[in-house]
This record gives structure tokens, C-alpha cells and sequence, in this order.
């Protein structure tokens, strides 16, 4: 087998296991004895409890047992929490309410659990838990964001006076206040960015089981990092201390986001599978997922951007309020703050920013990060603005773009962030070539001659990844770091094993991994095994989402090949007789440059280990760690560009081109990050077109099947035209940038771009549903018949 | 409780099970086979299709009882003798999966395509249309779709090279 290193087109370890059914999920883990959860669910958005009622339920055919959040509290279980302190523009900390896993007292939200029924299989559980009588007294409930800011609006958690989180702000507003005065066209804007369900294909599940003899808890989990959810489970929950507590997060089936979270249910497993003495699985259905993941987005903006003569943006103004659901989930506060707002210069020289960010409770599922995670939400927001400023002061949305790019390097934003690399022309040209955008005119009067309105719309995106320096995120009120860890064990055959504390749920890590020890030592990839996903058998490490498992994960895995490398040299030299500066590794071997003597890579792995020849005072073994911490966050960027096709009798949109030219840094696998754009791509077009958590007034979700929440499927959208370009990032030692989200990112603002470029009218919200498109194009035209 | 009997993948099984087991329950739970994955419960994710007397079928939809006596495959039963089946080895040439869920289903439709159609006979927006029943959110489609396409051609290919 050829050696696939880095750049190469390597096709997946991983995945003949999952082409032919074997690979290992959560719910096809099976333990002896195991009993099946089913939790009793809230069918009110908010309501005391007044009563639960198992009698029924204990009496019915393999029923152990039914807990409830008062068991739950009595054995000292505790409130599950939000990692990231943020303060109020006035320095008060974030009103944080209380979140029980199982809610003995006051629902807040459908779907809200408070009581779990075990038994011996998945029906008996279901059948009991429809049977367990819960009395509940309903409370008003709001779900809208702005409503629930009202003076006389339902109240959530008494910690939250007025359903208010927390009042932040981020820039300069007296700077901001002078842009506008001295503005000469300021472009304003009402935005909001629908609220979505992450919706991974597998449900979440648990498989949760205790060892009395040993005191010592095992959790199966679908989790994106499962040494952080050991961690909360430990020192937040005391569900059990963290050295008596295994957390195995096998194959994962996506996450997206929602799998970062320690939820309610798989800590009431963990604790019940102890209080029944066996061990209990959960696997969640669908509706379940749909009301109780994390949900993501839910901004409602204004905004106002201000341009002197020369069409120079001269400040940048930002009001948001962001819905973060009934409860503050574990990183739902970071969500539309420091992951959004400070986002909000996009790939512009903007002098001055003001972001005001109002987070609100309400009777919804909680919200927090969903692929992009606020960078979605300022990217829509930012290139929204761009591409309506551009129409407004009748620029060329490209030429108005470009007029504004930042073009040095590094460059300080009002918002935090310091950018370090970048080409923003390099991207915008290669993807207005891709799409032939100064075309479009003779496309839209082809396509006007068959009834058809043709529109183009493009989306110049940045965001951060690579979370993240921990200092500097611990200072913007982050309860954790987010470094990386990585071991390199070099077996006495010379096979590699690389412990990481990434994890992969679709990401390809098998593979990725391991083409940077098949560069490094010119191994194949088949000496190469990727271990990830268990507490017991890695070290710490943070998980992966944010983008981060390259630019961060990668980074630890190539410090602690420094040190391997460094070690087998020195045996080598010693072997050889030769100086350590003399050793070149290639295709295998450690050579002595400039003669025939050479050791097989493995030979030098055996050496280390039988340790019969070693360099005076050298430690026996071949194996190496390290901790990798950033030194800033990296910023993807590139430009999007979707050419829509409406149909003016039924408003229905077809996409019949969409471009992207991304910059994401060194590229490891271009297949593997071809894969992620693709499907970051139909998850942004998802939420531009199609996708939507409805909520009713009384807060129940209406769009809580696959019947109901419109999943983009194979015909609702094209192929794609893809490139990278590719400029590399200074902060860590591959130049990785990230490529993980960005798809998400950058293309709902280019969808509806396009389609308000199409129908004339920029009043369009997403997602762009046919009889919303319709209406508007019909009110245009009649406007413009006026 | 009814007793239930069927050819799995090549061989003959049965078992008692509660008249309101599920097909997919029947081969996950009785039988072991994991690869077939519940992703929805409402009949529209695919990810349980599997072949019933050589047809495609939501195995979530269809109780064991109905398939009694019946011819069933799934994506275990695909690989001969250790060989990839044609679809099988596309998806991985073609990265057409990323975390694996939705893929056996996936992979269980397409070969159902591939016989309606004839191989060789799918073009993209055929491909499109016939995968309307399964939901993928990792890849966007595109390279399922280009798996699909590659599958299909290459056992023309086959079939002709046999004639």
C-alpha cells in the first residue's frame, strides 16, 4: 500500500465497518441483565407538577421501577449547568435558573422530563410510562423571544427577573455613535435567523451500568466529548467520582452540536442503573430528539450600517435577542455572544462596532450550539447587510465588498478578534469565475423567457475555529480550557497507535490521524490505529466541535510526533553509530544521510523497547504525549455564491448552481473536506429554504417528526462546485484553519440573497418557504406596478 | 406470541416474539444484525431499509409477523464470500459516508435502485428523486448521489463484460 500523507486523497479506515453493518453504536451495545428507559414527559410548556402517580405504572408487566426527580434530588444528584459565565454590561454574572434532570416542581418547556420508568424491554418501559399519572396545573407560557422580554410576560425562574439572562455588550458605542452621526448612508435592517433541530440520524441513547463490588459506573454514550461529559457528570452532578466513572462514546452518528451536551437523560441512566442494580439503556425516538436536543440559532436583529461618501462602512451597529429556551444548557451562554458577536466585522475593515446582546428564557426546548454556533448567525446578519447596503447605494454587491475587504495582516477588529491570515479577493475571484457571476444577465433574461426569475446572490464569509487559547477564553468567562491532548505509542513491532481526545462522529479522524504518522515516519497507513472515545483507555482530552479537531487536535497529535521523532533519532544515531543531527527519516527507515546505513522504523521501535542498547541514560519505550493550547482562534473565510431559479406562479425555488471557494489553511485530506463542505452546505441551504422549529403560542412544537420538520433531502438540492484556496495560518504548526462548519456558515445568506435578488423584493425571511416567496414577489410586482 | 420464520441473509431463523415486534426489531434485537438502524420511527429517515423478497422495504414499518416466510436481506447479507458488493465498495471509493448511521439504509436503497432501474440506467436527478425515503445530514448528498451513479455504471460494466 502506497503511503498516504498529508494532502493525499486517502480513502477512509473507517469505513468498511460502516458499509458493512458492523459498525458499533450506542443502542447495538447490549449488557446481560440490561432493563430500558423511558421517561415521562411534560405535555404543558409550563406547569406545576402537583402530582405523579405510579401506582398503574408498577404494577404492569416488567416494570422495576419509577424514579422521580424527588429521588433524584434526595440523593444529592445535582443541577445541570452552563459552562460559561458571562456578565451583564452592568457586571452583574448571567441569571442562571435551576435545571433538574428530572423536574420534581415547575415544567418549563414540552417534552421536559419528570419522572423514568424502567423495565425489562423498550415496549413494557413505553407501555408504563404512558401510565404513570402526572397532575399538572398549567401556567402562562411564552415562547417568542421579544414577548417574553415584556413587562407582564410569563415569569420562567425567579433567578431571572423579566426572563433576562443577561444584558452584554461588546465594541465601542460612543464610537459607533459618531460613525452614524458623520454617515453619509446608513443601511438598516430588521433580521432574524430561524430557530433549528440539529437532527444527527442517530438518536441520542445511553447504556448506563454500575459495578457494586468495584463502586464503578460504565456510560455508553453518544457524546461528542466524552472526557468532558465524564467530567460535569463528576464534579457538577456527583453522579459518581470521575476515577469511578468510564464514559465511552463508541460510533457516533453525528452530532453537529447536540451531541456536546450532558443531558438530562443520560445522567438519570447513570443514576438509575445504580438504584435499580442493572444496567439501563435509553435510546431516544425521534420526537424525543426533536424536543429535547439542543436546538440551535433563534436571533431576532437590528441593525444598522453606516458608510461614508466613498461607500467606505464607517460603523456597524447591533442589537440581538437571543431565545435560549427554557434552560441554560452547557454552552448556550458562549452561543450568541462571544462566538457571535464577535464575528460581526466579517472579512471587512469596519472601524467601529457596537453589539447590545439581550438573552431571554423562554417555554422552549434549550438552545445552543448547532454547527457554526453564532457564526452563522453574524454571517447572515453581516453579508444580509452587505449585499442590501450594495443594492441600496447601487454598487455591485462584489465591488462593494471588495471595497471593504481587509487586506492586511494581522488584523485587529473592534470585536476581539485578530485575524491572521487571509486572501478575501482570492476566494471572491475564484468563486465569481466558478459561477460565471457577470453572466447573470443573459441567464436571468434566458430564464424570464421561460416564465422562470433567475437571481444571484453571494455570501463572504469568516469565522473562528480552532477553539480555542485557553487563557484568553477562560478570561471571557469559559469554565474550562480548550486545549487538546494527544499520545503517540509506538508498539516494539513498529506499529502506531495515536490516543487522541478528538473524537469522530463522521469527521474521519481514522483517517485524517493517521495520514499525518504516515507522513511523518513514511508508514502505511495500515501500521496506523486512530483510538478515541474512552475514558479508560485516552487521556483528557476536550472533544471535537468547533472545528477544532484539526487546528487544535491535529496540533497535539504533531507535538507529540516531534518528541517521537526526536526520541528514535537519538536510538538510531546511537545504533548506527552516527550523529542524531546525520538521521533522515524516509520511506520507513531512519538513515544515516550520506551513506547505505539505515534501521527499519521497526527495528528502532524494538530497539526502545527491549532496551538492550539504549544512549546512556535514556528511559526504555517509545511513546510520547502532549498537550496542545493555541495561540489564537483561526479563521476560515471564503466566498459562496447560489444562483436560484423562482417560479413566479408557485414561488418554489431550485437552486441550479452553488459555488464555494473556501480558504481553510493546509488541507490534510481534500476528499474528507470536500465531504464537510458538501454537508455543511445542506444544512445552511436546509435553513435558508426549508427548515424551521414552529412553536404554537402555548409553546408546543410543531414540527416534531420528520413529517413535519422539513429535512433537506437528495432532490432539494444540487451538487456542488467546490475549490480551496489556500493561504496558510500562522498560528499552529500544520497551518490548519478548519473546514468542519463552514458550509453552515456562509450559505444561507447566499440562498436568500439570491432569491430576493430574483423576486425584487428583500423583505424575505428564512426559511424561504414557496408561499412566502410567492406572496412577497406578488406584492413586489405589485408595488412596482403602483 | 407467534412464531416467526424467515430466510436472513442466506439462512433460515425463527423465533417466538410478541405479535407487535417490529421487523427491524426482530433483526436487531432476536437476531443481533446491528447494522440495520432506526433513525425515525415515522417511516421517512430510511435508515432501516432493508430487501424483502428481493424489494425495498422500511424494516420500522412492517411487523416480523409480515414477514414470515419471506426472503429478507440486510446489509450484513450484501458482501460475498468477503467481496464488497458493487454499492458497498462505491460508497467508500466515493466517500458517499461520513458517520455511517444513515449509510446501511442507504446502501439497501440503492442496490433496490439499481435493480428497478438496470444498471447503468441512473442519471443524477433519477438518483434524486429515487432517494426522496432516506435521510442523510452529514454529506449533503452529493457523494452519495456520485456513489450511486459510479455503482450503477460499473455493474453494467460488469454484466456486460460477462456477456
Amino acid at each position: 500500500m502506497a503511503v498516504e500523507g498529508i494532502g493525499a486523497r486517502a480513502l477512509r479506515k473507517e469505513d468498511k465497518r460502516f458499509i458493512t453493518g458492523k459498525g458499533q453504536y450506542t443502542d447495538d451495545m447490549v449488557m446481560p441483565g440490561m432493563g430500558f428507559a423511558a421517561f415521562v414527559r411534560s405535555p404543558h410548556a409550563h406547569a406545576k407538577v402537583t402530582s405523579i402517580d405510579s401506582t398503574a405504572a408498577l404494577t404492569m408487566p416488567g416494570v422495576d421501577a419509577v424514579l422521580t426527580g424527588d429521588q433524584l434530588v434526595g440523593d444529592g444528584i445535582g443541577n445541570l449547568i452552563c459552562g460559561w459565565m458571562i456578565h451583564s454590561k452592568d457586571g452583574s454574572p448571567m441569571n442562571m435558573g435551576g435545571w433538574r434532570a428530572l423536574e420534581p416542581e415547575i415544567v418549563r418547556h414540552v417534552g421536559q422530563a419528570v419522572a423514568v420508568v424502567i423495565a425489562d424491554t423498550q415496549a413494557q418501559a413505553r407501555d408504563a410510562a404512558d401510565a404513570v399519572e402526572v397532575e399538572y396545573e398549567e401556567l402562562p407560557a411564552v415562547v417568542d423571544s421579544v414577548a417574553a422580554l415584556q413587562p407582564g410576560a410569563p415569569q420562567l425562574h425567579p433567578e431571572a427577573a423579566g426572563n433576562l439572562i443577561f444584558d452584554w455588550e461588546i465594541g465601542d458605542e460612543a464610537a459607533v455613535n459618531d460613525a452614524f452621526e458623520k454617515a453619509a448612508h446608513v443601511t438598516r435592517m430588521e433580521i432574524s435567523n430561524n430557530r433549528l433541530v440539529p437532527n444527527p440520524m442517530e438518536p441520542r441513547a445511553a447504556l448506563a451500568s454500575y459495578n457494586d463490588a468495584e463502586e464503578h459506573h460504565t456510560l455508553y454514550t453518544t457524546s461528542q466529548n466524552p472526557h468532558v461529559a465524564r467530567l460535569v457528570l463528576s464534579a457538577f452532578y456527583a453522579v459518581a467520582p470521575e476515577h469511578k466513572l468510564r464514559v465511552i462514546a463508541p460510533d457516533v452518528g453525528g452530532g453537529f452540536g447536540s451531541k456536546i451536551y450532558i443531558y438530562p437523560e443520560e445522567m438519570v441512566c447513570l443514576w438509575a442503573s445504580k438504584r435499580v442494580g442493572r444496567p439501563v439503556k435509553w435510546v431516544s425516538d425521534r420526537t424525543e430528539a426533536f424536543l429535547t436536543d439542543a436546538h440551535g440559532r433563534d436571533h431576532k436583529s437590528e441593525a444598522e450600517l453606516a458608510l461614508d461618501a466613498d461607500n467606505k462602512i464607517i460603523g456597524f451597529r447591533v442589537k440581538t435577542v437571543a431565545n435560549i429556551g427554557a434552560y441554560m444548557s452547557l454552552f448556550s451562554s458562549a452561543v450568541p455572544t462571544y462566538l457571535y458577536a464577535t464575528l460581526l466585522s466579517g472579512q471587512y475593515d469596519i472601524p467601529a462596532i457596537h453589539a447590545n446582546v439581550k438573552t431571554v428564557y423562554t417555554n422552549t426546548t434549550p438552545v445552543d450550539a448547532y454547527r457554526g454556533a453564532g457564526r452563522p448567525e453574524a454571517t447572515y446578519l453581516v453579508e444580509r447587510m452587505m449585499e442590501t447596503t450594495a443594492r441600496e447605494i447601487g454598487l455591485s454587491p462584489a465591488e462593494f465588498r471588495r471595497k471593504n475587504f481587509v487586506r492586511s495582516f494581522p488584523h485587529q477588529t473592534p470585536v476581539i478578534m485578530c485575524y491572521d491570515a487571509g486572501d478575501y479577493d482570492a476566494t471572491l475571484d475564484a468563486a465569481m469565475k466558478a459561477a460565471d457571476y457577470d453572466g447573470i444577465a443573459a441567464r436571468k433574461a434566458e430564464a424570464a423567457s421561460r416564465g422562470k426569475l433567475r437571481g444571484i446572490g453571494m455570501s463572504c464569509y469568516i469565522e473562528a475555529c480552532g477553539i480555542a487559547p485557553s487563557a484568553a477564553v477562560g478570561s471571557l468567562g469559559a469554565g474550562v480550557g480548550l486545549w487538546e491532548s494527544a499520545e503517540v505509542r509506538v508498539n516494539p513491532v513498529g506499529t502506531v497507535e495515536v490516543l487522541t481526545g478528538s473524537h469522530s462522529h463522521g469527521q474521519g479522524h481514522e483517517t485524517t490521524f493517521a495520514q499525518l504518522i504516515c507522513e511523518r515516519f513514511g508508514l502505511d497507513s495500515d501500521s496506523v490505529a486512530i483510538v478515541h472515545g474512552d475514558t479508560d483507555k485516552v487521556q483528557f482530552g476536550m472533544g471535537t466541535y468547533g472545528s477544532r479537531s484539526g487546528a487544535v487536535g491535529m496540533s497535539a497529535i504533531v507535538k507529540a510526533l516531534d518528541k517521537v521523532e526526536a526520541k528514535a533519532k537519538k536510538i538510531a544515531a546511537h545504533l548506527m553509530e552516527a550523529s542524531e543531527g546525520d538521521i533522515q527519516i524516509e520511506g520507513g527507515e531512519l538513515k544515516v544521510a550520506g551513506t547505505d546505513k539505515k534501521l527499519n522504523f521497526s527495528e528502532v521501535a524494538l530497539a526502545a523497547y527491549t532496551a538492550h542498547n539504549l544512549p546512556e541514560g535514556m528511559e526504555p519505550g517509545l511513546k510520547e504525549g502532549a498537550f496542545y493550547d493555541p495561540t489564537n482562534f483561526t479563521f476560515p473565510s471564503g466566498t459562496y455564491i447560489c444562483e436560484v431559479e423562482v417560479d413566479p406562479e408557485t414561488g418554489t425555488t431550485e437552486i441550479v448552481s452553488f459555488v464555494a471557494a473556501d480558504d481553510f489553511g493546509k488541507v490534510i485530506n481534500p476528499m474528507i473536506v470536500e465531504g464537510q463542505v458538501h454537508g455543511g452546505l445542506v444544512q445552511g441551504i436546509g435553513q435558508a429554504l426549508l427548515e424551521n422549529a414552529a412553536y404554537d403560542e402555548n409553546g408546543q412544537l410543531l414540527t416534531a417528526s420528520y413529517m413535519d420538520y422539513t429535512m433537506p433531502r437528495a432532490d432539494d438540492v444540487p451538487s456542488f462546485n467546490l475549490s480551496t484556496h489556500e493561504t496558510l495560518c500562522p498560528g499552529n504548526p500544520l497551518g490548519m484553519k478548519g473546514c468542519g462548519e463552514a458550509g453552515a456558515i456562509g450559505s444561507p445568506p447566499a440562498v436568500i440573497n439570491a432569491i430576493t435578488d430574483a423576486i425584487g423584493n428583500n423583505a424575505l425571511t428564512m426559511p424561504a418557504a414557496a408561499e412566502k416567496v410567492w406572496s412577497l414577489y406578488q406584492s413586489g410586482s405589485k408595488e412596482a406596478a403602483e | 406470541m407467534s412464531k416467526v420464520s424467515m430466510v436472513l441473509n442466506g439462512k433460515s431463523v425463527s423465533a417466538d416474539v410478541e405479535d407487535r415486534t417490529l421487523l427491524v426489531s426482530f433483526i436487531r434485537e432476536v437476531r443481533a444484525l446491528t447494522g440495520t438502524h432506526v433513525g425515525c420511527d415515522t417511516s421517512q429517515c430510511g435508515a432501516c431499509v432493508i430487501l424483502v423478497n428481493g424489494k425495498a422495504v422500511k424494516s420500522c414499518t412492517m411487523l416480523a409477523a409480515q414477514a414470515d416466510g419471506a426472503e429478507v436481506v440486510t446489509v450484513e447479507g450484501l458482501a460475498s464470500n468477503g467481496a464488497l458488493h458493487p454499492v458497498q465498495a462505491a460508497f467508500r471509493e466515493n466517500h458517499g459516508l461520513q458517520c455511517g448511521f444513515c449509510t446501511p439504509g442507504m446502501i439497501m436503497s440503492a442496490v433496490d435502485m439499481i435493480n428497478r432501474y438496470g444498471a447503468g440506467n441512473l442519471d443524477e436527478d433519477t438518483i434524486r428523486h429515487e432517494l426522496e425515503g432516506n435521510i442523510c445530514r452529514c454529506t449533503g448528498y452529493h457523494n452519495i448521489v456520485k456513489s450511486i451513479k459510479a455503482a450503477s455504471d460499473q455493474m453494467a460494466g460488469m454484466s456486460q463484460a460477462a456477456e
